[in-house]
């Protein structure tokens, strides 16, 4: 198959967005073009014409290409630390705000959602939390809803589960069916699950703790200033935003919005730019006096 | 004939890794261009790998961020559990896409991305390894005019992932671990543009 090139992407974004009303001009470049290619080589398409011309007429077809490209695979409790420095550091500072709103922002299959739950279970806050769950993917939100995922990926969960500490066994909390696992519907009885596009959408509330993690690492840095607004517009000063270990807001402008709270796990605190500045002028203050 | 190599990707996997230290020790903190390695790790061991580097290494290894630009004297080891892509921007993209032939990292995702965005600028090299991965990823960067590399399969730790480039097509060079420390010195009067 020829190279794919910028020009190639550009067409097949162009079509996409007429045919399917989504953007992916705002998605980083080498991912997108990744997907792309790996659901040629799954289709066994050689022509990209051919391609476009299927995106542009068949709707289901074009359908199921948006849902491969923007389906994320993920794991419970990844980045035990992570899980690890929510518990430990960020629970005690909002455990008392009723209810306790949280937001999985592109929770794809929700692993995440289920791997929260366990931890507001473990620590006796699940029943005062309200928790809401997006994706732009209604086939992955469906399997978070349903909670069902395979065996095999159990193993890791596990592991990850271990290491965070968690104060009992993973297995309890869901029955196994043959090459599958169903995790307790207890979990999720206060959990909402709502269609949104972090690109386009806009979501109205005030919560305590946002998580999006490793879904940044896929827009471009102009999408990712706009997601780390939204957020910003949806928390008060004092809430918290947990992103992926290796994701970063340092480049935002929005990024003088939080403080860090949790430099190596990637958690940031929102704050009012006044209190910024305060703390500059002390951090000033105490170095003069020094 | 090798001035106009602006980057150095090595991939490597199971017996590559003394070889890596080999290199890392022999280049000089002076070293003018960035270089990047892709190696398989272990998934859950989040930390130790870049410090071992960083002992030997005269140039800071790091593990990127996602959208950070590559510069002269740094060394990017991929970060444990993430694909990392090369956008042409020359700035990192990292993903967590599902591993691509049981492997995350895929080597091959690093090279190709590499080889399109640097095209006859890159040098990429494959190491040691005990399956495919790789081979693929190298060839594409070679169809876009990269200078190839691979270590010989007679002098690799475990020969699977060299033969297996040798199978996709025939490299520039098959070289020695020694052989593939004196090319990457050849390169110390190169200039990142």
């Amino acid at each position: 198959m020829e190279e794919i090139g910028i020009k190639d992407m550009k067409k097949v974004i162009d079509v996409l967005s007429i045919s399917q009303g989504v953007n992916f001009n705002d998605y980083a470049f080498s991912s997108f073009k990744r997907r792309i290619i790996r659901f040629l080589d799954l289709n066994k398409i050689r022509d990209l014409n051919e391609f476009t011309e299927l995106i542009r007429t068949d709707n289901a077809y074009a359908e199921n290409l948006v849902k491969e490209i923007t389906v994320n695979v993920t794991e419970m409790f990844r980045d035990p630390n992570f899980w690890i420095a929510i518990r430990d550091n960020v629970l005690p500072k909002i455990r008392n705000n009723s209810p306790l709103n949280i937001w999985h922002a592109a929770c794809s299959s929700g692993e995440e959602v289920y791997s929260m739950a366990i931890l507001l279970h473990e620590a006796g806050l699940l029943e005062n939390s309200r928790i809401v769950a997006t994706d732009l993917n209604k086939s992955v939100l469906n399997i978070a809803e349903k909670g069902i995922y395979s065996l095999k990926s159990q193993g890791t969960n596990q592991r990850n589960y271990l290491e965070f500490g968690g104060k009992g066994n993973l297995s309890d909390w869901y029955v196994v069916n043959g090459n599958t696992v169903q995790y307790d519907r207890k979990l999720i009885n206060n959990v909402e699950f709502r269609c949104h596009n972090l690109a386009g959408g806009e979501m109205k509330d005030n919560f305590d703790l946002i998580l999006c993690r490793n879904v940044l690492i896929y827009f471009n840095s102009e999408l990712q200033e706009k997601v780390i607004q939204d957020f910003s517009r949806n928390m008060s000063q004092g809430s918290f935003l947990g992103i992926g270990s290796k994701e970063s807001i340092v480049w935002c402008r929005a990024s003088k919005l939080f403080e860090e709270e949790s430099p190596i796990d990637k958690i940031y605190r929102r704050i009012n730019e006044k209190e910024k500045l305060n703390y500059f002028n002390l951090q000033e203050n105490t170095h003069c006096k020094l | 004939m090798f001035e106009d190599i602006r980057i150095v990707v090595i991939g490597g996997s199971a017996g590559s890794y003394n070889v890596v230290r080999k290199i890392l020790s022999s280049i000089s903190e002076t070293f003018p261009l960035p270089i990047i390695l892709c190696l398989h790790r272990l998934k859950d061991t989040r930390n130790g790998f870049v410090e071992s580097l960083n002992l030997v290494s005269k140039v800071p290894v790091i593990e990127p961020h996602d959208k950070d630009l590559l510069k002269a004297g740094f060394i990017y080891l991929n970060p444990s559990n993430y694909h990392m892509l090369i956008e042409p921007t020359r700035t990192v993209a990292l993903s967590t896409e599902s591993d691509i032939n049981y492997c995350r990292p895929s080597i091959d995702l690093t090279f190709e991305t590499a080889g399109y965005t640097f095209k006859n600028n890159m040098a990429g090299i494959i190491l040691s390894g005990a399956n495919s991965d790789g081979a693929k990823g190298i060839f594409s960067a070679f169809k876009n005019g990269a200078y190839t590399l691979v270590q010989d399969p007679s002098n690799a730790q475990f020969n699977t992932m060299p033969e297996e480039v040798l199978k996709h097509f025939k490299p520039h060079k098959i070289l020695s671990d020694e052989d593939i420390v004196g090319f990457i010195d050849s390169l110390k009067y190169n200039k990142y543009v």
